[in-house]
């Protein structure tokens, strides 16, 4: 695959975590707003993308039977450097995404990208690889964000969109809509996938392990698979 | 705060699934039959108690009197990983009729975000000893509760007819967004 291949899968073939199920905990605590949304993605670009470069960079150094252990310091040496620049810079967002924002080290993307793909190839198309996946997530958290804003509270960004008349579904801010929410949006992708496989008579493409390449055992999905489906990992 | 208070706020006002978004990959992965929900919370409970007495005092007695604050983060997360890694060792050596029943779910809890988001909680709301571990006792039941209503209700769910497209995954979400409706009633009961 071309570099532009490996970075535009990211975009919606490949997109966590509507695509790969991924990194849910974020993607659901956060998406309150869609200004939330985006802060949470572009942290997960940057640490995603630099855990990347280092795991491609030391693919050939770190033995396979303690990958696991590396991947994690790696990402947490980037997610301390990211929370020092976020506490510099931009405080307030830094404090509304709370807790999450050290999460990202066990947010599964960064794992599951080091070792499904950083640890495999070279870090020209692992920096493409990092890009566009966490682009990707940037644009799923913002849609939800957006969705969840405008329909919760009536707003877009902070921009008021419907006057004064609008009663805001408050449910849709709070906890239960964002699981409803992204419950409805991952239906909606299976039935997209669905329509396509129809229109070019192939298998759908189910939504979830499929697509990533990661080994299950470090998986916390793993056990949400048929059986079939884990051999083919 | 009595003990009371403390559980019911942990387990049902603040339930860290339902309302605090914190392990939803075990949630979904792992609340396909009673047993293996039973197992999994089993497994996160004990974790998360003793992953949350570690933290704390690594956190009161090594990072704070070094003024290493930033390196809460990395240091956590290690903390953690050992520790699994250890009570596995140790299960396995010395009480191997519990590593039969649990020895499969604690590679996973590594990267489970409830274990580190619980660790975590605790420093940020600057709660003693004593109340961090029953707040991590509680926290952690309120998974287990979560997961074991999950589990039942999609033990259901596969003998109904669904539409093909919200099979899966997306029918477990909505489910899930119920649950913590019905949740949202227990507010007011504790802070």
């Amino acid at each position: 695959m071309t570099l532009m291949q490996e970075f535009t899968k990211g975009l919606w073939k490949e997109m966590p975590p509507f695509r790969l199920v991924l990194g849910l905990c974020p993607t659901l605590a956060v998406t309150t707003s869609a200004e939330n949304g985006i802060g949470m993605g572009v942290a997960v670009v940057f640490v995603l993308t630099l855990s990347n470069i280092l795991v491609s960079m030391m693919r050939h150094i770190i033995p396979k039977a303690v990958r696991i252990a590396c991947f994690i310091v790696i990402a947490a040496s980037l997610v301390v450097s990211l929370e020092l620049l976020m506490q510099a810079y931009v405080y307030s967002l830094y404090e509304k995404l709370g807790i999450f924002v050290p999460l990202i080290v066990v947010n599964c993307i960064i794992l599951g990208r080091a070792e499904a793909f950083a640890a495999k190839n070279g870090v020209a198309a692992s920096i493409a690889d990092g890009l566009g996946i966490g682009l990707g997530f940037t644009m799923a958290l913002t849609f939800l964000g957006s969705l969840r804003e405008i329909l919760g509270n009536g707003t877009w960004f902070g921009m008021n969109l419907f006057g004064d008349a609008f009663e805001p579904f408050q449910i849709m801010v709070k906890a239960p809509g964002a699981f409803i929410c992204l419950g409805l949006i991952l239906a909606g992708m299976n039935c997209i996938n669905r329509w396509q496989a129809h229109r070019t008579g192939t298998e759908p493409v189910s939504i979830g392990c499929q697509a990533c390449g990661a080994s299950c055992k470090s998986c916390q999905l793993q056990m949400a698979m048929p059986e079939d489906a884990k051999k083919g990992v | 705060m009595d003990i009371l208070t403390i559980f019911v706020s942990a387990i049902f006002v603040n339930n860290i699934l339902l309302s605090q978004f914190l392990g939803n990959c075990p949630y979904l992965g792992c609340s396909r039959e009673k047993g293996v929900a039973v197992g999994m919370g089993a497994a996160v409970i004990f974790v998360t108690v003793v992953a949350t007495l570690f933290t704390w005092l690594m956190q009161h007695y090594v990072l704070d009197p070094l003024k290493l604050g930033y390196l809460q983060t990395i240091v956590f997360i290690v903390v953690i990983a050992a520790l699994v890694q250890f009570v596995e060792m140790f299960l396995k050596k010395m009480v191997p009729p519990l590593y039969r029943s649990l020895g499969i779910y604690l590679p996973l809890i590594t990267t489970n975000c409830a274990v580190m988001g619980v660790a975590l909680l605790m420093q940020r709301k600057g709660y003693d000893l004593v109340t961090s571990l029953l707040y991590a006792a509680g926290y952690s039941s309120g998974f287990l509760l979560a997961l074991l209503l999950m589990a039942g209700i999609r033990e259901r769910l596969d003998t109904c007819r669904l539409p093909k497209t919200m099979a899966g995954t997306p029918i477990a979400l909505v489910m899930a967004g119920l649950m913590s409706l019905a949740f949202m009633a227990f507010k007011g009961m504790a802070q």
